[in-house]
């Protein structure tokens, strides 16, 4: 069966300081497909996309979409070619509201030539229920968690007309319920004829949702085919170029019953998110929190980090209250903190790989103020090996990395400072599965050598993979433990599920 | 990584990244072939006396503006600490007077700071504030009169404008370089250096980092107001008088462009210390060719202006 092909690329050259990103791609997707674009932390994956969209001029190559040769020169332009985007990094305005941004650029107008507010809001509600999202969409953006401004993305990207629509990383913040509604919208567009470029990093979600793959390796093409010709296993090794190991669990039952404790909070309020609860690590526990979307998991986190005080309820820092004032405070004591949205509460974005890294560590290789940059040096060269960061060198500012990398040098950051406990919200979102692979190792090592982890995570299989002991979250509370082999998907999707009912009664949106 | 061979893009970034020195080279280059008697020893000590205060004011406003604020104050502040410390000098002469200069100009430096980090009022609006009040006060002390120096220490106080170190250079490089050296070994060497462009470039992440954005404004706004004091008792020595009417007039805007030539983003990150030397020099040259070549002042705005605009133009980076 011969493809009706919509896009075709061929031959795209990008180059940046220091970096070929694409050394000549050929990429062609067909109408209605589903097609996946796969590879390794800083293949090029998002820099083709961006070359396609006009965000990036490309070098050489050419583009021929719908039957004739384009050259956006934005995404704006690209939009009017029927190309609607949904960036690795979300691009929208966070002050401004729900419904504006989901009209920014594309305002309806009214009889009188202004701006059509009412329709605005109207045509919002009735598309953001569609995915199931019912927010105030008349209140600010960054009033909402990244899932919920992940949605807006996307129901924004889907509402225009377009024949093609690219989706980068967009199941990295969502959580399985919220997966499986995207995936019903890629469904209905596809039933429509409208083709998808869809990256992830979650192969599961590529053999559920994706007919087609094009695989990049170092800014090349490694492979294409169609994907129920190959199996994850192959698909992996095409994408890191040798041999793949499956990830798995590699801890038994749960050995910590007397384990000495580390931290404990207990009866935690805080606004509408944090409702009572409590939790307890012991030394070089896994200790994993799971629940949906605003279950209250990131703001337990931020709590226990000192980025957010509690409004009633106790933390205990190796049996003694503590009450942080600032992260400062707790990051003194040895807690470190990874956060989930690495661009608003992460990356310092015009700084070097080397600062990033090492900006938490500074008062550990520093004399009366003074850095030492040899010991620095020694440490970003160590972590830069071992989490294989690809960057051209330690001084590239971190912005000009791929989304990934950018996430292990946030791990790195706090990894690298000996902390009694880390703090992990959502670890490896966007990493690949060669670095998970790596990451995960590291979270082993680290509690084999007596440190705690606290680790958020919506991927479950993940949870099951590296945890002692699951708590599972729903509004604030604690709805049930696992641990050991207790420890299942399964398991935590029936105790989350268990509970729904009753406590949706309280009637909570979150 | 790919390392083979240079793409256009590299040198793209190369030419970028110096284009100020690139700006400075070329003026050099053109003053050598318009300007009559440019290239004597002279002119050059004429120009390091000259971008003494834009140099000295610029090492305050590049850290400032790398954390994402700015400082309109210093003009102000350079006549407060030469009228404080001019009128002081027969009193108690040379080192207290200077010290209560500096100390005068550390008060405006701590209220910024204070509104700024702790309060998080907008810079723009508290060091206007402080401009318009610092001026008053400066002109108060002084009884909106020109203060001559003068009486029995007045040569320990002009010695400080005037003075030539071995009998050639100007007294004034002492206070360049050691202002450049210390803004560049806190900006590059030392963990405060870290803090002050990481709250510059993302507060957020800064904060969760364990930076206390409060103490690093803080320092800024006062480090700022002290170079600032310093370039006005410099500037008082050179002419022998305080006037808090106009000392320091629009000192601000030259420190301001300085920086903006020297590539230091006005919306903060990565603080570019030679950068502002080097355009604290360029807007310095515009003065001296358009003054001995005897074209109208008049010309000088407009050919910083477009200087100004051009160096920005040419430094911007698209959004990645
Ligand atoms: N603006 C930029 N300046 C310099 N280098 C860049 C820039 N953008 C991307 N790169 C480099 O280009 C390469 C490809 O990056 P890209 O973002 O396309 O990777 P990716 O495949 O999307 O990775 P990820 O899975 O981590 O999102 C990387 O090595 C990255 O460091
Ligand atoms: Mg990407």
């Amino acid at each position: 069966m011969a493809r009706d092909i919509l896009l075709e690329m061929k031959g795209i050259v990008k180059n940046f300081p220091g970096v070929r990103a694409l050394k000549g791609v050929d990429f062609s997707v067909a109408r209605g497909e589903v097609h996946a674009l796969m590879g390794e932390n800083g293949a090029g994956k998002s820099t083709l996309i961006k070359a396609l969209t006009g965000i990036y001029t490309k070098d050489e190559g050419t583009i021929r979409f719908d039957g004739r040769e384009i050259n956006p020169r934005s995404t704006l332009e690209a939009q009017k070619e029927g190309i609607s985007t949904i960036y690795q990094e979300l691009n929208l305005s966070p002050f401004q509201t729900v419904y504006e941004n989901m009209f920014l650029g594309r305002e309806p107008r009214n009889s009188f030539g202004m701006v059509d507010r009412k329709t605005m809001i109207q045509e919002s509600l009735r598309i953001l229920g569609e995915l199931g999202i019912h927010v105030d969409v008349t209140k600010p953006l960054l009033s909402y968690g990244t899932a919920v401004q992940q949605m807006v993305a996307i129901a924004r990207a889907v509402s225009v007309d377009a024949k093609l629509v690219i989706m980068d990383e967009p199941t990295s913040s969502l959580d399985t319920k919220e997966v499986e509604v995207l995936f019903g919208v890629i469904r209905k567009l596809k039933a429509k004829g409208i083709a998808v470029i869809f990256i992830s990093h979650r192969l599961d979600e590529i053999f559920e949702i994706c007919e087609h793959v094009t695989i990049l390796k170092d800014g090349a093409l490694a492979g294409e085919m169609r994907v129920a010709d190959i199996d994850q296993l192959q698909l992996i090794s095409y994408m890191i170029g040798g041999e793949a190991k499956q990830l798995e669990r590699t801890k038994g039952d749960y050995e910590l019953q007397s384990a000495p404790e580390v931290a404990r909070m207990t009866d935690i309020q805080q606004g509408m998110r944090l409702n009572g609860i409590g939790i307890d690590i012991k030394k070089g526990e896994v200790l994993g929190l799971a629940g949906l979307l605003g279950s209250g998991r990131s703001e337990l986190a931020k709590v226990l980090f000192g980025a957010m005080q509690p409004d009633e309820g106790e933390v205990f820092w190796m049996d003694k209250q503590v009450h942080f004032k600032s992260p400062k405070d707790s990051i003194d004591l040895g807690i470190g903190f990874c956060t989930e949205d690495r661009k608003v509460e992460g990356i310092i974005p015009h700084l070097s790989v080397k600062e990033n890294m090492t900006i938490a560590l500074l008062p550990q290789i520093s004399k009366m103020g003074v850095v030492s940059s040899k010991q620095q040096n020694k440490i970003v060269e160590e972590y830069i090996d071992r989490l294989k960061i690809k960057t051209p060198s330690p001084n590239q500012a971190i912005r000009n990395l791929s989304g990934g990398n950018q996430q292990k040098v946030l791990l790195a950051r706090w990894l690298c400072m000996n902390p009694k406990l880390v703090i992990m919200d959502e670890p490896t979102r966007g990493i690949d599965v060669g670095a998970k692979a790596e990451i995960e190792a590291l979270i082993q090592e680290l509690a084999g050598q007596g440190i705690s982890v606290l680790m958020i995570s919506s991927e479950l299989a993940e949870l099951e993979r590296n945890c002692d002991r699951v708590v599972v979250m729903r509004e604030g509370r604690n709805l049930g433990e696992l641990c050991g082999l207790e420890i299942n998907q399964d398991a935590i999707m029936s105790i989350i599920a268990s509970a729904g009912g009753e406590l949706e009664k309280g009637g909570r949106l979150q | 990584m790919n390392k083979a061979g240079k793409t256009r893009e590299d040198t793209v970034a190369l030419l970028k990244q110096y284009s100020a020195f690139i700006l400075l080279a070329v003026m050099l280059l053109l003053n050598l072939i318009i300007t009559p008697n440019f290239f004597k020893v002279g002119t050059l000590w004429n120009i390091i006396t000259q971008t003494c205060t834009i140099i000295l004011t610029g090492m305050g406003m590049t850290v400032v503006i790398s954390t994402g604020g700015i400082d309109i104050s210093v003009g102000s502040v350079m006549a407060l600490a030469a009228v404080i410390s001019a009128k002081s000098l027969e009193t108690v002469g040379i080192v207290p007077a200077i010290f209560l200069g500096l100390l005068a100009a550390v008060i405006p430096g701590l209220i910024a700071g204070f509104m700024i980090g702790k309060m998080r009022l907008q810079a723009m609006v508290v060091t206007l504030g402080l401009m318009m009040g610092v001026r008053g006060a400066a002109r108060l002390v002084n009884d909106a009169k020109i203060f001559y120096i003068d009486g029995p220490h007045a040569s320990d106080y002009t010695v400080l404008g005037s003075a030539r170190i071995a009998g050639v250079a100007p007294v004034q490089m002492i206070p360049i370089l050691l202002g450049i050296f210390i803004t560049w070994f806190i900006l590059e060497k030392t963990i405060l250096g870290r803090h002050i462009q990481a709250v510059g470039d993302n507060r957020k992440s800064a904060m969760l980092a364990g930076i206390s954005a409060t103490k690093t404004l803080m320092f800024v706004y006062i480090y700022s107001s002290v170079f600032a004091g310093l370039a006005g008792i410099v500037s008082a020595a050179k002419i022998g008088a305080a006037d808090g009417n106009t000392l320091g007039n629009l000192a601000e805007l030259d420190a301001i462009a300085a920086v903006a030539v020297g590539g230091t983003s006005m919306s903060g990150g990565r603080a570019k210390v030679f950068g502002t030397v080097v355009g604290a020099l360029i807007m310095q040259l515009i003065n001296i060719t358009v003054n001995m070549n005897n074209i109208p002042y008049e010309f000088a705005q407009i050919f910083k202006a477009i200087i100004i605009v051009f160096a920005v133009y040419i430094q911007r980076d698209k959004a990645a």
